[in-house]
């Protein structure tokens, strides 16, 4: 009783829950509660920022590739010399100093931003001589050139000193003319060249002009250089072209000096080939505008392999020399793409020294920015006030510089960072320069500065595909046959055993199953090929057939396997059909291909055979998926209610069509998704693919050639691409591609599961 | 009873077998895997058998022919032909081996196909030696003459096995300056850059904030001089020691009767493997095994040891799980006890869940614009200016490997605890709540120490994943050779902003980055072997984890 009094609540008030300690207590542990929930809130919420932090950041490097070109006006003032015409306009690397090249041969360097005049210097023209032609070679190389009234061009360069006195950059533009201050003679009878074209390079000097009589006098120079004393002696070679035409627009020659392109005002443009030296000859003629139409500006783009012609109808054509497909051994003058500016007639064209790109003005003064490759137009703007008469762009494609015919310069400032991106440069074909047709092409860096970028992401997405699709053939069937029987025949005791074997691969390492595909079986197929095909023949024969042995076994034998054990009968089987095979590849060979079944493959079926190929890459692969399908699939299976299997049973159907018929079609949502999140990691894998292939970027769905994936490429040039850049961004967007594609996917398969989860706690 | 054909395959049992065979090759195709490795890796140890072959070749000419024999395979006589080797016509197949002739130094490459036809006579000779050395691969051959200062002290006939013990005494002595050196100029000499250079930095430091004023110049002087003298005490030491080290030499003879000198300084260890016994045998393989697990690469990764590659891996993990483990288990704990359940917290779920089947590559991508671009750009601008241009964690390196790999792994960690979590019966909850706990203390002493088997099954997977993975660290740190570990003594002791080595991309470097990856093939199985234990193992102790897991909550609920 006394016990009972003490427990019973009533008999404890001396027992002080407010004590002040208590309350003190009471008041650490809330706090303490309340900053865990914050705490764990915090940490949980932030944790799933950062994984979402991936997307955005990645769509954050890829956004400004499709942003378009902006311009802005930061200056206008009035151009130093307005006496005399102004024949050129460029300006140096910082884009703080740009020149003028007048008509009466006076070079002025001007501050870009006030038009200050920096340096004014006039050109050793001769005595009584006139300038009545002018020329630039290729925009990077600042070699430009004079047309005299005697026939003879004299050659300059503009360079541009850069000292840092007191920490401050100064920049000193200065002339320097590399083949002497002499003129050098194009006409040998004298003639006013009208126009004038120039090219040098390592190799020789090209110049070619049309004189005010109608001739076409070409000289070139070929540099030879002396062994000794590494002078370099210029040999003198004349061309006289025959000229059929009046009213030559402008002259032009290729990189190499061998196309030599003549374009009328009437819209003809004429390619000679020099090659054959004094017996040039025409190559090609074609009508190069709308019938009606007059050809008002024609510029080679960065490079030279293309030519841009502007039109009356502010039309621009990118035109380049093609093989001839049904003229073997000649070249065509071909039409690539157009661009649209405006309706009124091409001014100037002004292209860029870095990339294939160009800006074009109109005579309405309106500005186009245009990039050839991504066939993309960036930017169309009436910019210009009054009748615009040249652009020029700097040589880091930020500043562009007009001038009117009143002499007015407007500076802009030209935001242009990604333009050779398009969907359909990334997605479609694209006719590249020097190609013989439209391809799609991965090659994103070369040594040369001129090349054109091919960012096709088409042969790597195939590529990607091309390597999933083999894995997947070799993975699927026997992943879910795998699972099928594991799951619905295997003993328990056998699978408990099995499955962990099997999900063990999951855990390896791909870099090892990539360095066992390249090293190990790579050559192993190569000496064994036809023994790896017949292997895949006889080994659903020889597995039936050695079943069908064993059931007709004495009864003995056979109850001494308990049931549910029958794969571990079949493993000595595949040991005995994998042996046979591969001991009958040589054989084989000898019968069949002669020998050697890789040069069967290449000679006589025309197939060519790398020895890191799609097979090795699907098999090691398919190793590799293998298990994320089976352990999936097989929980899928395994959870179908054991009453619906046992009812089918008991109704008299066997075990395989009970499988068929009834547990199949219950767990196929989870054997789809199973195939789906293998799918997803065939897609995303990148040692195997970088280790069992050549990484070869091409669209070929032959088996026994390389291919190059996504991913894989992503791992080969992300370390060398530079930061910021549009390759670096594409590599972001090819991540992006993956991430969305196996996020999307897997969250199918998730979805799918999840549902199927549901029915079956429903059953 | 008999089954008639047509009855069996009716009744679908042939198909029921192709699924048993599908089980059958999977397993099959595991284990034969991971034998292969174990096989070929376990096999690089063991000393092989130097042979001595008579080679005739079809027009007549003999030669002698001194290696090991590494491989063997039968080709098709057609191949050979087309690949200008004179057969007989009645040739089809013939065998051919692979045998590795060491001495790059006098050949030129270190293997040699021989057609097993042209093999006239075998032999084993005792004397036959095989010294490795610390460049130029290994050397097959015959001892001849021990020299000491370019004085001949020892000599014996290609037959003979005198002086077998002087040379291995000497050998034994350089070996003993190598490691003298080795500690000056990579410990001492070592710590004295690295001082040297934070000195630089400290002056840069200085400069930067407009502080160098001259009394603290002069101090950073003061400092470097005595850095210098001890430099300079330390390299008369070097030129002694490497005097010393190169006094001794010896002559031997290779297959082709020529002789050729060596240095002891430049051999490793040198054996007589076809007259070791096999309790020899199992020393040397136990001493090239230690060797592998403790050294350092040599002959550009194709020799030697991989210790760094393991200390790297270690190191990298390690850091990853202390990255891993908190924000895991704490984003798990929210989502599971405190995020209110509804269709936000299961898309999360699933997203979470996704993730984890996210490209690895896109991690690395992601781990190398943002990370080591972004953040490690604006850390190197806030807080080691100093070092500018010079990138101090504006470049891939530890830190960043683990942290992209924290982010990698963080769904596998939180998958598994919120598992744990869920199993955790909510009686148990209840119970601690009734009598009063508040949730936090309930998580704290209840549910989180019996969640805990989940969250180490997590983070062991995580580990394994994480040991595993190669492609993402190509991006954010990783390097082929690393010149330095990690963790050393020189302050502050563990240096995240390096670059590391590691087991995987070593695997993949040596195997297919090497110019002579024949030569470096079995040690490439070797790491291979390595890695897939380590790995193995961490999944199979998840495994048990998980399993012992179960059968505690079994006992709880019911």
């Amino acid at each position: 009783m006394s016990i009972m009094k003490e427990t019973s609540p009533t008999s404890v008030p001396e027992l002080d829950f407010n004590t002040p300690a208590a309350v003190l207590h009471r008041r650490i542990r809330r706090t303490k509660d309340k900053a865990a929930t914050v705490g764990v809130g915090v940490g949980g919420i932030s944790v799933i920022i950062a994984i979402l932090l991936i997307f955005l950041y990645l769509l954050y490097e890829v956004i400004p590739l499709f942003r378009s070109a902006s311009i802005e006006q930061q200056a206008t003032y009035t151009v130093p010399v307005t006496s005399a015409q102004t024949l050129y306009m460029t300006m140096e690397e910082q884009a703080e100093i740009a020149m003028q090249v007048t008509a009466n041969g006076e070079v002025v360097f001007f501050d870009t931003l006030t038009g200050n005049t920096v340096k004014r210097q006039s050109l050793p023209v001769p005595q009584g001589v006139e300038i009545t032609s002018f020329a630039e070679g290729s925009a990077a190389s600042h070699l430009l050139a004079l047309g005299l009234s005697n026939g003879q061009t004299l050659i300059f360069k503009h360079r541009y000193k850069i000292t840092y006195p007191n920490d401050q950059r100064v920049i000193s533009p200065f002339l320097d003319f590399p083949y002497g201050e002499q003129p050098m003679e194009v006409d040998t009878q004298g003639a006013p060249l009208t126009k004038l074209a120039i090219r040098d390079t390592e190799a020789g000097l090209t110049l070619a002009a049309v004189t005010q009589d109608g001739r076409t006098p070409i000289t070139q120079y070929v540099k030879e250089e002396d062994f000794l004393t590494m002078e370099v002696q210029l040999v003198q070679k004349s061309i006289e072209l025959p000229v059929r035409e009046q009213g030559v627009l402008s002259l032009h020659i290729g990189p190499s000096q061998r196309w030599f392109y003549v374009v009328l005002e009437d819209g003809n443009l004429d390619v000679f080939d020099l090659k054959a030296g004094a017996q040039a000859r025409l190559a090609d003629r074609v009508q190069a505008v709308a019938q009606g139409q007059r050809i008002t500006e024609a510029k080679l783009l960065l490079g030279g392999i293309s030519l841009l012609i502007g039109d009356s109808q502010g039309k621009i054509s990118q035109w380049f020399m093609v093989r001839d497909q049904q003229n073997l051994g000649q070249y065509k003058l071909q039409p690539i793409r157009e661009f649209q500016l405006g309706q009124a007639p091409i001014v100037n064209i002004s292209v860029e020294h870095r990339r294939k790109g160009f800006l074009a003005v109109d005579a309405q003064g309106m500005i186009g920015v245009y990039n050839t490759t991504a066939e993309r137009t960036l930017l169309q703007e009436t910019l210009v006030k009054g009748t615009s008469n040249l652009i020029s762009i700097s040589p880091r494609a930020d500043v562009l510089l007009s001038l009117n015919q009143a002499g007015q310069i407007q500076k802009f400032h030209v935001d242009n960072e990604h333009p050779e991106v398009s969907w359909h440069s990334l997605w479609g074909e694209v006719w590249y320069e020097s190609y013989d047709e439209p391809s799609y092409t991965w090659q994103s860096s070369a040594s040369n500065n001129e090349f054109e970028p091919k960012f096709s992401l088409m042969p790597l997405a195939f590529g990607t595909l091309k390597a999933a699709f083999y894995a997947m053939l070799i993975a699927t069937p026997l992943a879910i046959c795998g699972a099928i029987y594991t799951a619905h025949f295997m003993a328990p005791s056998m699978r408990r055993k099995v499955k962990p074997v099997i999900e063990l691969m999951e855990a390896l390492p791909t870099v090892i199953l990539g360095f066992l595909a390249g090293l190990f079986l790579a050559p192993f197929i190569e000496l064994n090929l036809p023994g790896i095909f017949a292997l895949l023949i006889l080994m659903p024969i020889g597995i039936v057939a050695a079943s069908f042995a064993w059931v007709n076994m004495p009864r003995q034998i056979r109850h001494m396997l308990p049931e549910g054990w029958d794969a571990a009968i079949l493993i000595p089987v595949v040991l005995v059909i994998a042996w046979v095979s591969i001991a009958m590849s040589h054989p084989l060979e000898q019968w069949f291909f002669n020998g050697d079944m890789r040069a069967w493959l290449t000679n006589d079926l025309g197939i060519p055979f790398d020895q890191r190929n799609a097979l090795v890459v699907g098999l090691a692969m398919g190793f590799a998926v293998i298990p994320t399908i089976f352990s999936i699939a097989e929980d899928a299976i395994f959870s179908v209610p054991k009453h619906l299997s046992h009812g089918s049973l008991a109704l008299g159907a066997t075990p395989w069509q009970t499988l068929v018929r009834v547990v199949l079609p219950t767990a196929s949502p989870g054997i789809f998704s199973a195939v789906m999140i293998g799918m997803g990691r065939a897609v995303g894998e990148t040692m195997i693919v970088l280790m069992a292939t050549g990484n070869t970027p091409i669209m070929d769905a032959n088996i026994f050639e390389g291919m190059r994936t996504l991913a894989a490429n992503i791992a080969v040039e992300v370390p060398e691409s530079e930061v910021g850049s549009s390759h670096y961004r594409i590599l972001f967007l090819a991540a992006f591609v993956l991430f969305m594609f196996t996020f999307v996917v897997n969250t199918a398969a998730e979805i799918v599961r999840q549902r199927l989860r549901k029915k079956y706690g429903a059953l | 009873m008999r089954q008639p054909l047509d009855k069996w395959l009716k009744s679908g049992t042939p198909w029921v077998w192709l699924n048993a065979g599908a089980v059958a090759i999977s397993v099959i195709m595991v284990i034969g895997l991971l034998a292969l490795i174990a096989v070929r890796g376990l096999g690089h140890f063991w000393p092989a058998s130097i042979v001595e072959a008579q080679i005739q070749a079809p027009n007549g000419n003999t030669s002698l022919l001194i290696g090991e024999i590494v491989d063997t395979e039968e080709v098709s006589a057609a191949q050979l032909r087309s690949a200008g080797i004179e057969l007989p016509e009645s040739a089809t197949f013939v065998d051919r081996h692979l045998v590795k002739i060491g001495n790059r130094d006098v050949y030129g490459s270190d293997f040699s196909w021989v057609l097993d036809r042209n093999i006239v006579e075998r032999t084993y000779p005792e004397n036959l030696i095989a010294i490795e050395r610390r460049e130029w691969g290994n050397f097959y051959g015959y001892l001849l003459a021990v020299k000491e200062a370019g004085v001949t002290v020892a000599e014996q006939n290609a037959g003979e096995n005198r002086i077998w013990d002087e040379f291995q005494a000497r050998i034994e002595r350089a070996l003993t300056i190598h490691e003298a050196i080795y500690q000056i100029e990579k410990h001492e000499i070592g710590s004295i850059n690295y001082a040297l250079e934070r000195l630089r930095l400290k002056q840069r430091r200085l400069e930067l904030e407009g502080k160098d004023t001259p009394e603290n110049l002069a101090e950073l002087d003061a400092e470097r001089q005595s850095y210098q003298q001890e430099y300079h005490a330390l390299e008369a030491r070097l030129a002694d020691l490497n005097k010393e080290f190169n006094r001794d030499s010896f002559v031997a003879q290779v297959q082709d009767g020529r002789t050729t000198e060596i240095y002891f300084s430049k051999v490793v260890r040198a054996y007589q493997p076809n007259a070791m016994g096999l309790g020899g045998k199992f020393a040397f393989y136990g001493a090239k095994l230690w060797e592998f697990l403790s050294d350092e690469p040599r002959e550009a990764n194709t020799e030697g040891g991989i210790f760094p590659a393991i200390f790297g891996t270690v190191m990298m993990v390690l850091l990853m799980s202390v990255m891993v483990t908190p924000f895991g288990v704490v984003a798990a704990v929210y989502l599971r006890e405190y995020a209110k359940q509804g269709f936000i917290t299961r898309v999360i779920r699933i997203a979470v869940n996704n993730l984890a089947g996210v490209p690895s590559i896109v991690y690395g991508v992601f781990g190398l614009g943002f990370f080591v671009y972004f953040l490690g750009g604006h850390m190197d601008d806030l807080f080691f200016p100093e070092a500018l241009p010079a990138p101090t964690f504006g470049t891939p390196g530890l830190m960043w490997a683990s942290l992209t790999l924290a982010l990698l792994t963080v769904p596998v960690v939180i998958v598994a605890t919120e598992e744990g979590l869920a199993r955790i019966p909510r009686t148990v909850r209840e119970g601690s709540l009734a009598l009063g706990a508040t949730k936090a203390e309930t998580l704290w002493r209840v549910v989180l120490p019996m969640a805990s088997p989940a969250m180490m099954t997590g983070v062991i997977l995580a580990v394994a994943r994480a040991a595993g993975e190669v492609a993402p660290l190509m991006l954010v740190g990783v390097v082929k050779l690393a010149p330095s570990l990690p963790l050393d003594g020189n302050y502050p002791f563990i240096h995240l902003d390096q670059k590391f080595m590691h087991l995987g991309f070593h695997i993949y470097d040596v195997g297919f980055q090497s110019p002579n990856v024949e030569a470096a093939r079995p040690l490439v199985y070797a790491t291979a072997l390595l890695l897939v234990v380590i790995i193995a193992l961490l999944n199979l102790s998840a495994i048990a984890i998980r399993n012992h897991l179960r059968e505690k909550y079994k006992a709880l609920e019911s």
